[in-house]
């Protein structure tokens, strides 16, 4: 129901309707920013790249062929600009970026006890898989995208979307394994 | 009984995380379930799935939302763009309505009697034409000249734009022509210099002779 109303609202974007175009945004800049963000880690550079997604939208909207789901679109849009992002920033940055969020869940009080959790261990774990392991499960999970779908946004075949997703959830059992929580797979 | 290959992932368990995602067609997950249903560690590799799903969407919900800044932002770019051109239409009807619409009453009906007036003066040029053609009724004999327009020598004729209808109907009479036929593409008209055929150097001078004329924006000779 959502994606028929996205196109409508599309259509009426590539006709320069700026109400349309605030619709559009109200309904998925959390989600692009989320996405973005766990891509980039740094929520200024998320937040600027939200507009720079959206504005695409404003100027590309005419040439939206409905081939994917608008949210397929966006997201596709997010991940380019995502990763050209990371290729403009410095390497030595974005690891301290990278160790900084790590670290945050290290050994207050606190978080000794949140370890003690399965659920947060599991989560630290997201966390610490690579980008291409951890966009491929934030978009099968949380941004609930078919296989097709992932194909379309990744830019790879079906079948390796598949592979690359179980892939990435062995690491994620090999990364809770080094935490010391056995889950008997693989 | 175990089918699954802890290496090699089956096909039925590389599409579990879709299956708990709800994104599979139906049929996919039929077979998912039908699977699950004979499969125990299958089933319990499930659940390791649905664990999985549960925090990646717990951790995405954490991880707050962009600042109304990011919109305003937004905009501020989207109103230093270029102002946007009207989607080109090549829907004829849609463009004459488009542009019928953009009038007020009064250009409407201005242009209304414009047009109609263009008409009937259009009308009465075409009518006198074939009036002075026809002239009054008379016997015509056998061996009279022949009012077939197939029959004679003939020039085709682009009249001037800023020839008038009375400048034409002078030339025509000046010159004893007929409008047999037209105006075809290209507005030209099929003109009777002579009722008979005639020699080749007649026919040239003639022609010669109207290309003279003011009236005469093109004319060409007939076969």
């Amino acid at each position: 129901m959502q994606t028929s109303t996205d196109d409508v609202l599309i259509g009426r974007i590539a006709n320069g309707d700026r109400l349309a175009m605030q619709v559009l945004f109200a309904r998925h800049h959390v989600r692009v920013y989320r996405f973005v963000l766990r891509l980039v880690r740094n929520e200024a550079t998320a937040e600027d790249l939200i507009s720079e997604v959206f504005l695409d939208i404003w100027r590309q909207a005419g040439k939206f062929e409905g081939r994917a789901a608008v949210s397929t679109w966006m997201l596709g849009i997010a991940r380019f600009k995502a990763l050209s992002a990371l290729r403009r920033k410095p390497e030595e940055e974005l690891d301290d970026e990278t160790a900084a969020q790590i670290e945050d869940h290290s050994d207050d009080p606190e978080t000794t006890l949140a370890k003690k959790d399965k659920g947060s261990q599991l989560r630290q774990a997201l966390n610490g898989l690579s980008n291409e392991h951890r966009e491929i499960i934030d978009l099968v999970y949380y941004h609930e995208k078919s296989v097709e779908e992932v194909a379309g946004i990744v830019g790879i075949p079906a079948a390796t979307v598949k592979t690359r997703m179980f892939y990435a959830r062995k690491k994620l059992s090999e990364l809770l394994k080094e935490q010391g929580i056995d889950r008997g797979w693989p | 009984m175990n089918t699954i290959n802890k290496d090699v992932p089956s096909d039925i368990e590389e599409l579990l995380p879709w299956h708990a995602a709800g994104t599979l067609s139906s049929g996919d997950a039929r077979r998912v379930e039908d699977a699950l249903v004979r499969d125990p560690e299958l089933a319990r590799r499930y659940a390791l799935v649905r664990d999985e799903l549960g925090e990646t969407i717990l951790l995405n919900e954490t991880l707050g939302a962009p600042s109304a800044q990011a919109m305003n932002k937004l905009f501020a770019k989207i109103d230093a763009e270029p102002a946007r051109k009207p989607p080109v239409s090549f829907n004829l009807s849609a463009r004459v309505s488009s542009f019928f619409a953009s009038m007020t009453p009064r250009t409407l009906a201005f242009a209304g009697g414009a047009a109609l007036f263009a008409i009937l003066l259009q009308a009465g040029f075409i009518a006198s034409v074939l009036i002075k053609e026809a002239g009054p009724a008379r016997y015509v004999t056998a061996s009279a000249p022949s009012t077939d327009p197939g029959v004679g020598a003939f020039t085709l004729i682009r009249f001037a734009p800023q020839a008038s209808q009375d400048d034409v109907t002078k030339f025509l009479e000046a010159n004893k022509l007929a409008i047999v036929a037209g105006p075809a593409d290209g507005g030209f008209y099929k003109i009777r210099v002579s009722a008979a055929a005639m020699p080749k150097a007649d026919y040239a001078t003639i022609v010669k002779k109207l290309r003279a004329n003011k009236v005469v924006g093109f004319i060409a000779t007939t076969e």
